[in-house]
C-alpha cells in the first residue's frame, strides 16, 4: 500500500469543483413573488370568463366582481354594510382583546388564576362562539350587543391564550436579573415581563383579527340587516354571485388591511428581534 | 460589609444539592467558588444573593453597605441577561429605574459605568449587535451602576471565546484592583479562580461540602509578573488535585443521567 501510495497521486492530477449541496430549506421568500402569482390567477380567471370558459351565475369574472363593487360604492351600500361591520369587529375586538389581556397576565402571573383561569379556558375555548349566539340574543335582545357579544368572546380566549404564553415564554433569566436588582414586581411586568410577552401577543392579535371577521360574517348571516355577512347571505339567496364575491373580495381586503396594520406595528414595536 | 455563608444545605426535592457550606467573605475580598460540575457552585451564588432559599442555613451579611450602593448584592450573570428591546444605555440604567434618583442622577451614574467598561460609543447599540464579550461588558456596566459592595458572578467567562475571556479578565482584574467592591466568583476555570480570587472555596461533589478554601499567597497586582506564573501554576495543580478524580465521577455520572 505504502509503495503504490505515491504512484495513484501522481495519477489523478485533474481537480474538480466539490458539488455545492447546501441548497434550500431557507424561510425565505421572494418579494414580489406573492402578489404576481395572485395576478396571474386572477388573468387566467378574467380570460376563462371572457372567453365563456366559465358560467358567470357560478363564477363570475373579476370585472364583474369589480364592477360589482364600484356599484355597491357608488349606491352608498358598500359604506353602510362595511361600516356595520367594522363597529362590530371594532367594538368586539377591543372588548374581547382587554379583557384576554387582563385575564392573559393574571394567568401569567398569579398560581391562583392560572389554576382556575387554564380550567375555564379549557372547557369553554373549544365550544363555537356562533353557537352561543341564540343565548346571546336571549340575554342581550336583538341588536348589536349580541354580535358584539359573540365577537368578544371569540377573540377573548385566544387573546387570554396567547397572552399567558407570551407571559410564560419571557426568558426566567431576565426575570432573575430584574430581581437581582430589587425591581419591584410593578416594574418587572411593565419592562421586563410585557416587552417580552409582546410578540405571542401581537402573534395572537393576527389571530384575533381573523376570528373576528369570521364571527362578524356569521352573526350578520344569522340575524341582521346590514354587515358584509347580511350582505354575502343575502346574495346568495338571490344568485347574485358578483355581489357575492363582491362581499367576499371586500373582506379579504379587510383581512389583507388587519394583516398589514399588525405587520406594521411588529416592526415599529419588536425592532430588537 | 461582609457576606457569610452559614451552614448552607440545600436539596431539589430527593436530590441533595449543598451539605453545610459556611464560609464568609470579607468586604473587598475576591473570593472563587470552584469545583467539579454539579457541585451546587450556581446554587450556592443564588443563596448568596437572595434568589433562591436554602433547605436549612442562611446568607447572611455582616456590618453596613457602603453609603452611597444602590444594591449591595448584584450579580453578573453568565448569559448576561441583558434585555433584548433595550439599548446598551437602556439596560445598564434598568435597575436604576426604581431607585429614589432624578434623572440626572441616573445619567450620571450610567456615564460612570459606560465609560468604566469602555461602552460610551455603543450606547445607542441593542444586545443583538454585539459581540458575546461586549454584551457581558454591558452585564458588567450594569452591575456597575449600582455602586455594588459584593459582585456575584457566576461563570460570567464562560460563554466567551478565548481572547474575548482573556480581555475581560483583564477588565475584572482592574475593576477589583482598588479593593472597594469584593466578589464571590462561581467557575469552573482554575485559572481564573487563581488570577482574580483571594481566596479559593474547593467544593467537593454534589452533594457540595466545603474540601479546602486555598489563600492566594500574592496580591492580584504581582499575578501579572512572569516570576508569578509558576506560582499560581502550582497552586491550579494543586486544586486540580483536589477536584479532579470527582470530577471525572461528576462527568460520567451526567453522561448517565
Amino acid at each position: 500500500m505504502l509503495d503504490r501510495a505515491p504512484a495513484e497521486i501522481a495519477k489523478d492530477t485533474a481537480t474538480r469543483r466539490v458539488r455545492f449541496r447546501g441548497a434550500g430549506f431557507v424561510p425565505d421568500s421572494s418579494r414580489h413573488g406573492g402578489w404576481i402569482a395572485l395576478a396571474l390567477v386572477i388573468a387566467l380567471w378574467q380570460v376563462a370568463g371572457s372567453a365563456g370558459l366559465v358560467n358567470p351565475l357560478f363564477l363570475p369574472a373579476p370585472s364583474a366582481i369589480a364592477h360589482a363593487i364600484y356599484q355597491l360604492a357608488i349606491s352608498g351600500a358598500l359604506w353602510q354594510h362595511v361600516s356595520a361591520s367594522l363597529l362590530r369587529i371594532g367594538v368586539g375586538w377591543l372588548l374581547g382583546t382587554a379583557a384576554g389581556v387582563a385575564v392573559g397576565f393574571a394567568i401569567g402571573l398569579s398560581r391562583l388564576a392560572r389554576s382556575v383561569g387554564i380550567t375555564f379556558i379549557s372547557a369553554l375555548f373549544p365550544i363555537p362562539k356562533i353557537a352561543l349566539l341564540p343565548l346571546l340574543i336571549l340575554w342581550l335582545g336583538i341588536g348589536e350587543e349580541p354580535k358584539i357579544a359573540t365577537i368578544a368572546l371569540g377573540v377573548f380566549f385566544s387573546t387570554a391564550i396567547s397572552v399567558y404564553s407570551g407571559v410564560d415564554a419571557v426568558p426566567r433569566n431576565l426575570i432573575r436579573m430584574a430581581q437581582s436588582f430589587n425591581v419591584p414586581f410593578a416594574t418587572i411586568v411593565r419592562k421586563v415581563i410585557w416587552p417580552g410577552a409582546l410578540p405571542a401577543i401581537l402573534a395572537g392579535f393576527r389571530i384575533t383579527a381573523s376570528v373576528a371577521l369570521l364571527l362578524v360574517v356569521s352573526a350578520e348571516m344569522v340575524g341582521a340587516q346590514y354587515g358584509i355577512g347580511a350582505f354575502v347571505l343575502q346574495a346568495g339567496n338571490l344568485m347574485q354571485t358578483d355581489q357575492l364575491l363582491a362581499g367576499v373580495v371586500i373582506l379579504s381586503v379587510f383581512g389583507l388591511a388587519v394583516g398589514k396594520v399588525i405587520g406594521w406595528l411588529e416592526t415599529r414595536l419588536l425592532h430588537w428581534r | 460589609m461582609d457576606l457569610i455563608a452559614n451552614h448552607i444545605s440545600h436539596r431539589f426535592g430527593d436530590l441533595a444539592v449543598l451539605d453545610d457550606v459556611s464560609f464568609t467573605v470579607s468586604a473587598g475580598e475576591v473570593v472563587a467558588i470552584v469545583g467539579p460540575s454539579g457541585c451546587g457552585k450556581s446554587t450556592l451564588l443564588s443563596i448568596l444573593g437572595g434568589l433562591l432559599q436554602p433547605t436549612s442555613g442562611a446568607a447572611e451579611l455582616r456590618g453596613a453597605p457602603p453609603a452611597d450602593s444602590l444594591n449591595p448584592l448584584t450579580f453578573v450573570f453568565q448569559d448576561f441577561a441583558l434585555l433584548p428591546w433595550a439599548t446598551v444605555e437602556e439596560n445598564v440604567e434598568f435597575p436604576l429605574l426604581h431607585a429614589q434618583l432624578t434623572a440626572a442622577q441616573r445619567r450620571v451614574l450610567v456615564e460612570d459605568a459606560l465609560r468604566r467598561t469602555g461602552l460610551t460609543d455603543f450606547r445607542t447599540t441593542y444586545p443583538k449587535q454585539l459581540s458575546g464579550g461586549m454584551r457581558q461588558r454591558v452585564g458588567i456596566s450594569r452591575a456597575l451602576a449600582v455602586k455594588p459592595a459584593i459582585l456575584l458572578m457566576d461563570e460570567p467567562l464562560s460563554a466567551l471565546d478565548s481572547q474575548t475571556r482573556e480581555l475581560l479578565m483583564e477588565d475584572f482584574v482592574r475593576l477589583l484592583a482598588d479593593g472597594g467592591m469584593g466578589a464571590v466568583y462561581v467557575t469552573h476555570n482554575l485559572e481564573e479562580a487563581a488570577r482574580l480570587a483571594d481566596r479559593i472555596v474547593v467544593l467537593s461533589r454534589r452533594p457540595g461540602r466545603i474540601r479546602e478554601v486555598v489563600t492566594v499567597p500574592m496580591t492580584r497586582a504581582a499575578r501579572g509578573e512572569i516570576a508569578a506564573r509558576e506560582q499560581l501554576l502550582a497552586l491550579q495543580n494543586q486544586i486540580w488535585s483536589l477536584i479532579r478524580n470527582e470530577a471525572i465521577d461528576a462527568e460520567r455520572e451526567v453522561q448517565h443521567a
